[in-house]
């Protein structure tokens, strides 16, 4: 990773070479590994990632002219964002809940994200920012988990594994990595969460949400939480707190995805529409008190001022 | 961050057979942050002209008011309700005033004219946000879903549809055009116009 600072250099021999094979269309580095069964990590075939970047004199700065929407909002290339992600620690082990929505401006380009990355059947990631970024370092961390089993004849920690993606992030701060995420699982040290973002940052703790509508589910996360929650109403409080920044953040919505971290390993709960929260709640579901999540389905009807909807 | 984006919101307007459609949703932003899940842009303006009003929400307010006042005083003076084409003349005149320092509102109106045979005869139009008219034959959008609205309506719309079938259209674009759209939604209501009653629906929308 160290080398890494040198193939974006436009001064040194490296980069002379590199100009030179772009004149003289020598690609031999594009192997055949792309169409092989490496899965669309055939650059890793030299054991370290390896990216093609713009033949410009500053390859950082003309990605960033051409794909920052905070400093110029009509740029050509828009990448996804927007997003609620929440993750906490309690005695039951570590919930996980997230939206699905993925916009492109104001455009909805999908209500179907999965925002959680399944890392291995003991660690979980989360998806804020961008989302190719997360997807593809994510994975590429489940691969160096794996590999960390096979030498060590022991599964990584939680801390570990997140330490080896803040850092790994942190080699290409600057570079226009955006990402920010909750590293969650189960270690011989108990359940575990760190967040991890593209600024280097890596923070353990018991209670994190990250993304645009990280403050409304703060909201309800705060006023609802205890160490000693029940599974019901952990996987409630998640699910409810999603649904909240689903409600009031426009770039948060569609669905919530709940998962649950146990001793065992992570578990799958259920995909919940937010808009069938709002009017009518998650259903048959333990810790749910049952009926609609949205404040004018509970209180119609309570009122004169606010009276039932007639037809 | 644009202007127009604010506080979100859009309106979609529709001819059918002897009957128009005008439909718009509920929501009321700060960017991102939705506030209201219960503001109106659709305003009657006499009994069979309607005028949708989506953008900057403080000029959706002062403009309702000020046609309000303006189509007192035609009405005054003239002794007659106005006529669509007329108001629609009005409107962009209105708009053409602040040329230099412009409403930031794209109107959207729908009606029924009266032909002088006695007969209606569906109209609908659009403005932008300084008063260049646009009379269409067959739909208008704006706001915020602008450019979804058009994609929906370009699939779905068909020539002389009756009042319900009209009614089905509009509202099903106007829902799902706004599902893909961040800054609209939160609900929405449609306005059916036909010669002799206006129907108003309130639909239950997607609330993320």
């Amino acid at each position: 990773m160290n080398s890494f600072l040198t193939r974006y250099s436009s001064t040194t021999p490296e980069a002379d070479i590199r100009k030179a094979k772009e004149l003289y269309g020598e690609d031999d580095d594009v192997s055949e590994m792309i169409w092989g069964s490496a899965g669309g990590f055939g650059n890793l075939a030299k054991g370290v990632p390896t990216f093609k970047v713009p033949a410009v004199p500053d390859p950082t700065s003309f990605l960033r002219m051409h794909t920052d929407d905070h400093a110029d909002p009509s740029c050509r290339i828009k990448i996804k964002h927007g997003t609620t992600t929440l993750a906490f620690r309690y005695q039951g082990g570590v919930i996980v809940a997230v939206d699905s929505r993925a916009t492109a401006g104001s455009y909805v380009a999908s209500g179907t994200v999965k925002k959680v990355i399944e890392i291995n059947p003991y660690l979980l990631g989360t998806m804020a920012g961008g989302a190719a970024d997360c997807q593809y370092w994510e994975t590429y961390l489940g691969m160096q988990c794996r590999l960390h089993e096979l030498r060590n004849r022991e599964r990584i920690s939680v801390a570990a594994a997140s330490k080896y993606l803040s850092n790994l992030v942190y080699s290409y701060k600057g570079m226009g990595l955006s990402m920010g995420t909750m590293i969650c699982g189960w270690d011989k040290t108990g359940p575990a969460i760190f967040y991890v973002d593209s600024d280097g940052t890596r923070l353990r703790g018991d209670l994190f949400s990250v993304g645009s509508g990280s403050t409304f589910a703060y909201g309800v996360l705060d006023q609802g939480y205890r160490w000693d929650l029940t599974d019901e109403e952990a996987q409630e409080l998640g699910r409810r707190s999603i649904y909240a920044a689903g409600h009031r953040d426009a770039f948060s919505g569609n669905t919530v995805n709940l998962y649950h971290v146990k001793q065992d390993g992570w578990q799958f709960i259920g995909n919940y529409d937010i808009s069938e929260l709002h009017y009518n709640g998650p259903g048959n579901v333990p810790g749910a008190p049952g009926g609609g999540y949205g404040y004018d389905v509970r209180v119609a009807g309570r009122s004169s001022a606010n009276a039932p909807e007639d037809q | 961050m644009s202007i127009m984006e604010y506080n979100g919101g859009s309106v979609i307007a529709m001819v059918g057979k002897e009957c128009v459609a005008i439909a718009s949703d509920l929501r009321l932003g700060n960017q991102a942050l939705g506030i209201s899940s219960n503001f109106q842009k659709i305003f009657p303006m006499t009994d069979r002209i309607y005028l949708g009003l989506p953008g900057l929400a403080t000029d959706v307010t002062t403009l309702r008011d000020t046609f309000r006042y303006r189509l007192n005083m035609y009405k005054i003076k003239e002794e007659r309700e106005i006529e669509p084409e007329t108001f629609a003349h009005l409107v962009s005149s209105t708009l053409y005033e602040r040329r230099f320092g412009p409403w930031f509102i794209e109107p959207v109106m729908a009606g029924l004219e009266k032909t002088p045979s006695g007969a209606y005869k569906p109209f609908i139009a659009a403005t932008d946000l300084i008063g260049c008219i646009n009379f269409a034959k067959d739909f208008v959008v704006a706001g915020t879903a602008s450019s979804k609205l058009f994609g929906v309506a370009e699939g779905l719309w068909e020539p002389d549809l009756e009042p319900e079938d009209l009614f089905e259209t509009c509202a099903q674009t106007l829902l799902n055009a706004v599902d893909r759209d961040a800054y609209s939604g939160w609900g929405a209501e449609v306005y059916l116009i036909t010669k002799d009653k206006v129907i108003k629906r309130t639909l239950k929308g997607r609330m993320d």
